[in-house]
């Protein structure tokens, strides 16, 4: 599968500038954490016309995080904590992952949930679940794994937060005011495009399903620009998603969680938006074992990273932005991971 | 969110893993998701789990429309 | 200092080692500057470095030959010819004597190789599970030659930047093996002396600086370098070396080649990039991937990619260690 074509500076430039005669002010979100970091990397924000204006969404599973979900975290004594890397640095309301460990706690970053059950065959292992729809199936297969080993010491905390209640979120609040969704590739990849017919049909907007490649994702602009009269979803990222998405791995989702709330960082709880481990499974479930409650803390009431995520004002906007708050001493969700829109502002666009 | 990666299927091994080829270097990976890939399939790969498949013929397909729109001379493809 | 107790990003080799060295060594010691090395009377350089490694073994080396080749590199960077190394080992009780004899023997080829001889040195023994095997610490001294002065001062705009080789192999090597990834194959670490390298940079070029491209990779590096001198730099990213296996677990966990460890690699920055140097370079067992990737200007504060697309992406100095990221 050579990308070679997807990064081809003739065709990316011709698409652009079939882009810069579209002369109206519009916003286009892009939900994605991973497109934030692709558009800050290929430098597209400066390659785009001005009145095409590019915001960040709540897309990025670790920013979205709780710092009371830390703040448990390092309550547990005397057992593997294992995560994902980029979250051993997300601030709880005193302390990060990193500082604990320093201090003696074990944790240990995974690339793939199945290593954590893989350490918990040593010691008693809690795995940190936080994802979108393209993690949560690895992890709710680890946990049916975890069930046929009979392996009493691994759970899985569960945070995982789903896209589409969390952009309904955003619609319903009239102060959010974007004319198209870029949307997530590798979530849709999971729960296809049928997922998002919700948004045209009660909010009268559209969106793109877009990849990660540079042409993918001014091909999706100047999708979502052909279609700002005809609200409708549009699939760019056809050579991976389709309309139902892939049965098998939701199957597995259904198999092992049910709906449930969840908590945003910096957006508070939405309804619907998370999942809870099902009963059959409640001995793999880190909130049980251990009594965890989640609540939403939020650190610093200046940081405004609740209205950065509903893309109402933008990272620079932020009175803590790159003075108070930075990659080094992040205050808020959106500076935490790097992807976040703010780190990304603070390392691509300052 | 969600880093993914392409890669080809080498072979499916034991368990519903399989190996893939990620451009010069092997990894063995679940395919539990993809029941049905054989080798020589491409998939996106994120966290050791293969998501979907990718088609090939899909990806050419929307470059060369590109191409031909822009006047270009068409190349060869092979992705 | 935040937190005040060490946190594994001091010893990342990016902002928060520099703040550390800054606030707590620098100060006291009345040091003149953040370097390496230090060179006495323009003629004896010296140096010192610890090595702890997990794994101890590795593709491409282990924790001996780094522990040489770093030193010796860290020696070379100044112009120096390496001479006389130093070695203390710290060894956990329970250490197998065998692998302790691996790590000298290679300890011992490689010092060959690199033209330096070990003279003395020490060894303790810690309680079980007090260190990670072993721990090694190599000084270095070396003799600078008359009239040879890489200072990063002499920086100008207009220079141009020169790596020998691909990036980050060192780093991949020791991920892939740490984190149990399982690529096959398994990506080498790039770990050699560079005295050489820097020779052939000496007689076919005016060299104006070199630094081994070790924790922080060359971003850490280039970011040092405007810092000392308030000069920008401009990496080409289409000239970059990279090799496939190195994009590939960048691409896996989300990690920047330009940010990882090289055991094997200068930055140098060079008044002219001629013929004459790329040649002699490639045609050496340690720069057969030699690249001009960018170069020194006014144009820009800071450091920055040019992207294949055109477009100018900012290289910031890290705080810490690069994250694997899942997004």
């Amino acid at each position: 599968m050579n990308l070679k074509y997807y990064r081809a500076p003739d065709l990316i430039k011709r698409v652009l500038k079939e882009i810069h005669e579209y002369r109206q002010p519009v916003t286009f979100m892009e939900v994605c954490g991973s497109h934030t970091m692709a558009i800050g990397h290929w430098g597209l924000r400066k390659l785009l016309p001005e009145n095409i204006r590019l915001i960040s969404g709540p897309g990025c599973p670790v920013c979205v995080t709780p710092a009371s979900v830390i703040d448990e975290l390092i309550k547990l004594k005397d057992i593997t904590i294992a995560t994902f890397g980029d979250l051993i640095r997300v601030p709880g309301s005193d302390q990060t992952l990193e500082h604990a460990r320093a201090l003696g706690a074990d944790i240990r970053t995974v690339y793939s949930p199945l290593e954590a059950l893989e350490l918990s065959q040593k010691r008693e292992t809690v795995f940190v679940g936080i994802g979108f729809e393209t993690t949560i199936p690895g992890i709710a297969y680890t946990i049916l794994e975890a069930g046929r080993q009979n392996q009493d010491n691994f759970s899985v905390l569960p945070l995982f937060k789903l896209i589409p209640p969390a952009l309904n979120a955003l619609l319903i609040d009239d102060e959010v005011e974007i004319d198209g969704f870029i949307l997530p590739g590798h979530v849709s990849a999971v729960i296809g495009t049928q997922a998002y017919d919700f948004i045209p049909q009660k909010f009268g907007i559209g969106g793109v399903v877009t990849g990660f490649e540079p042409l993918d994702i001014v091909l999706g602009i100047k999708k979502m620009i052909e279609q700002i009269n005809k609200p409708q979803i549009i699939n760019e990222y056809s050579r991976i998603v389709t309309t139902e998405g892939n049965m098998a791995a939701k199957a597995t989702i259904s198999e092992v969680f049910s709906i449930g709330n969840a908590v945003w960082r910096g957006l508070g709880e939405i309804p619907d938006s998370g999942l809870d481990i099902r009963t059959e499974y409640s001995q793999f479930d880190a909130l049980r074992k251990y009594d965890i409650q989640i609540t939403n803390i939020e650190g610093n009431t200046a940081c405004r990273c609740s209205s950065v995520l509903k893309g109402k004002i933008m990272p620079f906007d932020c009175p803590l932005f790159a003075e108070i708050c930075t990659p080094n001493n992040p205050v808020g969700p959106c500076m935490v991971s790097s992807e976040g829109s703010c780190a990304a502002y603070y390392k691509y666009e300052k | 969110m969600c880093l993914a990666i392409p890669g080809r299927v080498v072979r499916r091994t034991d368990n519903n893993m399989g190996l893939v080829d990620l451009g010069g270097v092997t990894k063995e990976i679940s395919l539990i998701f993809l029941p049905d890939v054989v080798a020589g399939d491409w998939i996106i790969l994120h966290t050791g789990f293969a998501l979907e498949r990718i088609s090939e013929e899909d990806a050419m397909e929307t470059i060369s429309l590109l191409q031909e729109a822009f006047g270009q001379e068409k190349t060869c493809l092979s992705l | 200092m935040k937190n005040d107790i060490i946190t594994l990003g001091y010893g990342s080799g990016a902002a928060l080692t520099r703040q550390l060295i800054r606030e707590v060594f620098v100060s006291k010691f009345r040091l003149p500057t953040l370097d390496d090395a230090a060179c006495i009377d323009n003629h004896l350089t010296v140096t010192t470095d610890a090595y702890v490694v997990n794994p101890l073994f590795f593709p491409g080396g282990d924790i001996g030959k780094l522990s040489i080749t770093g030193t010796v590199n860290d020696l070379s960077m100044n112009g120096s010819v390496p001479a006389y190394l130093v070695a203390s080992f710290i060894l956990e009780e329970g250490f197998s004597i065998n692998l302790l004899k691996r790590i000298v023997d290679s300890m011992q080829k490689t010092a060959e190789e690199a033209g330096v001889q070990i003279i003395a040195g020490d060894t303790k023994v810690v309680e079980k599970g007090k260190c990670d095997g072993v721990y090694i610490t190599t000084t270095g001294i070396g003799f600078l030659p008359e009239g040879i002065d890489l200072n990063v001062k002499n920086i100008k705009a207009g220079d141009r930047i020169v790596v020998n080789g691909s990036l980050g192999d060192h780093a991949v090597a020791i991920i892939n093996a740490r984190q149990k990834l399982g690529l096959d194959p398994a990506p080498i670490s790039d770990c050699a002396p560079l005295r050489e390298v820097i020779e052939i940079l000496l007689n076919t070029t005016k060299l104006r600086f070199a630094r081994d491209a070790t924790r922080g990779g060359v971003a850490t590096i280039l970011n040092e370098i405007y810092e000392d001198t308030g000069l920008g730099v401009i990496l080409d990213e289409t000239s970059l070396p990279i090799k496939d296996s190195t994009t590939v677990l960048c691409g896996l966990l989300g990690l920047d080649p330009l940010y990882l460890a090289n055991e094997g690699k200068l930055v140098a920055v060079v008044s002219e990039a001629n013929d004459d140097m790329l040649i002699q370079l490639k045609a050496h067992r340690y720069g057969q991937d030699s690249a001009i990737i960018g170069e020194v200007t006014k144009d820009v504060n800071g450091v920055y990619l040019r992207t294949a697309l055109g477009s100018l992406r900012p290289l910031l100095m890290l705080a810490s260690d690069p994250l694997p990221r899942i997004c």
